[in-house]
Formats: C-alpha cells, sequence, structure tokens
C-alpha cells in the first residue's frame, strides 16, 4: 500500500505504459491533422498562383514535379486519408459506439491498412507515377 | 465543499477552468467534419484531373462555377477545422500564457489569410 492519500484521480504513469493502436491511432490523428494544416498551403498556393498567372503557375508545379516535391505530396496524401478515416472512426465513436476494447484495435489496425491502401491506391489509378497507368486515365 | 469534489481549495479561490465555450467548438470540429467527409474525396479526384492538363486545364477548372463554389466549400471547411483542431494543439502543449496566445493569434490569422487568398484566387478566375 502506498501512502498516496490525495483523493483525486492520478495521470497515467507515461513511463509504464505499453504502445497501443488505439494510442498510435489518437496520436497519428493528431500528427496528420498538422500535417494536413501545413499541406493545404499547397493547395493554397496552386490555386493562387493559377489566378495569377503563367509565371507563377510554372515555377510552382515544376517544385511540385521534382522528386522532393512528389514525395512530400505523396506524404500530403497519406496524411489526408488517414485523417479522413480515422475522423470518420471518430465520428462513429462520438455516437458511443466501438468502445469495447478489442473492437476499438481493430478499427484502429483497420484504419492504418486502409488509409495506407487509399493512398497508394490512389496514387496508381489516377496515373500520377510515371510509367503507370493502369486505367489509362491519361490518356496516353 | 462537497465530498464528490476532486478540485483543490486553491483551484476554487483561482477560480480558473472551463471558459464554457467547450461544447460549441466540439460541435462546430464535429460539423465542419462532416461537411468534410463529403468535400474531400471530390476535391481530390476532381484536383487531379484538373492538374494533369497543365495550366490551360487548371484554369478552366476553377472557372467552372459549380467546381468555383466546391472549392471554396472544400478550403474554407478544411480552414475552419483546422484552425479548431490547432487550437486545441496549443491549448494541450503550450503552457506558457503569452507564448499560448500569440500562437492562438498567429493560428486565427494564418487561417484567414489563407481563406481570403483561395477566394481571392477563385473568383478572380471564375467571377468574370
Amino acid at each position: 500500500m502506498s501512502d498516496w492519500t490525495d483523493k483525486r484521480p492520478m495521470s497515467p504513469h507515461t513511463s509504464i505504459w505499453k504502445w497501443h493502436l488505439t494510442m498510435a491511432s489518437s496520436i497519428l490523428h493528431r500528427v496528420t491533422g498538422v500535417g494536413n494544416y501545413l499541406g493545404i498551403f499547397i493547395v493554397v498556393a496552386w490555386l493562387f498562383a493559377t489566378a495569377v498567372g503563367p509565371d507563377y503557375y510554372e515555377p510552382l508545379s515544376a517544385v511540385v514535379g521534382s522528386i522532393w516535391g512528389q514525395l512530400i505530396l505523396f506524404g500530403f496524401s497519406l496524411s489526408i486519408s488517414y485523417h479522413l478515416l480515422n475522423g470518420l472512426r471518430h465520428l462513429m465513436m462520438d455516437t458511443g459506439t466501438g468502445y469495447k476494447p478489442k473492437f476499438a484495435s481493430f478499427t484502429a489496425g483497420f484504419v492504418f491498412v486502409l488509409a495506407l491502401a487509399l493512398a497508394v491506391g490512389i496514387w496508381i489509378f489516377s496515373g500520377l507515377v510515371p510509367g503507370v497507368d493502369p486505367l489509362n486515365m491519361t490518356g496516353a | 465543499m462537497s465530498k464528490e469534489s476532486i478540485r483543490t481549495p486553491l483551484g476554487k479561490v483561482r477560480g480558473l477552468g472551463s471558459a464554457k465555450h467547450g461544447a460549441g467548438h466540439f460541435i462546430a470540429q464535429r460539423v465542419s467534419a462532416i461537411a468534410l467527409v463529403f468535400l474531400v474525396p471530390w476535391f481530390l479526384i476532381s484536383l487531379i484531373g484538373a492538374v494533369r492538363g497543365g495550366y490551360d486545364n487548371a484554369l478552366g477548372w476553377i472557372a467552372d462555377p459549380i467546381n468555383a463554389v466546391l472549392v471554396l466549400l472544400a478550403v474554407g471547411a478544411s480552414l475552419y477545422h483546422m484552425r479548431l483542431g490547432m487550437q486545441v494543439v496549443v491549448e494541450d502543449y503550450i503552457s506558457k500564457h503569452s507564448t499560448k496566445n500569440i500562437l492562438l493569434i498567429l493560428n486565427t490569422f494564418i487561417c484567414v489569410v489563407l481563406f481570403v487568398a483561395a477566394a481571392y484566387a477563385v473568383l478572380k478566375v471564375a467571377a468574370i
């Protein structure tokens, strides 16, 4: 028996906590939210550059089209698809369902896999990857 | 002091705590999320088509009235949603009063500037 006498609830001891899927899911939801915050700068820059003219649009296209630009864009896609799908999970949990530990862990893991599949699927099937265009989206 | 209270006497005297605005924030975050569930997939699919055909295609995409309205809805709802989200992140991790307030104001400014820039861009192209 410890000599802890304070009746108030204690915070979880972070040093003796192990990783759970639901915990990783919660943290990743916040991380991807911040990621999307940064990513929308690219979207607004693209809209702005399109409105101002080719002098702005073409350099931006070149940066976004470079290998680093494409990597960042893919990361942004992953971030959006995760936050969107896990957001749906959150909306479901807001109704009070899905809190049983096993089911909550399952949906957390399911969203990880689905988000990755969605982002990769978008890139492959929309013809964004050079040389990969199974649905002939680019009309080549 | 009732037996059930978990607040310390010092905490009661200081009077800090809920500002009674939490429910409104909670609801606004979720209502904008519901809008984004529909807007974001449309935006992504439509945008991929728009970036493919070069500058003229991008211009034509924004100029379409339906696209213009939906782009502003998608960007507007996103910025509203992310302002609420970032506010919570700042409130959670930054305890120093001055830093926290500066970041909260900066968060609002960033979201408003991004929205005005997007609105200017879309209206400049679409509202001719």
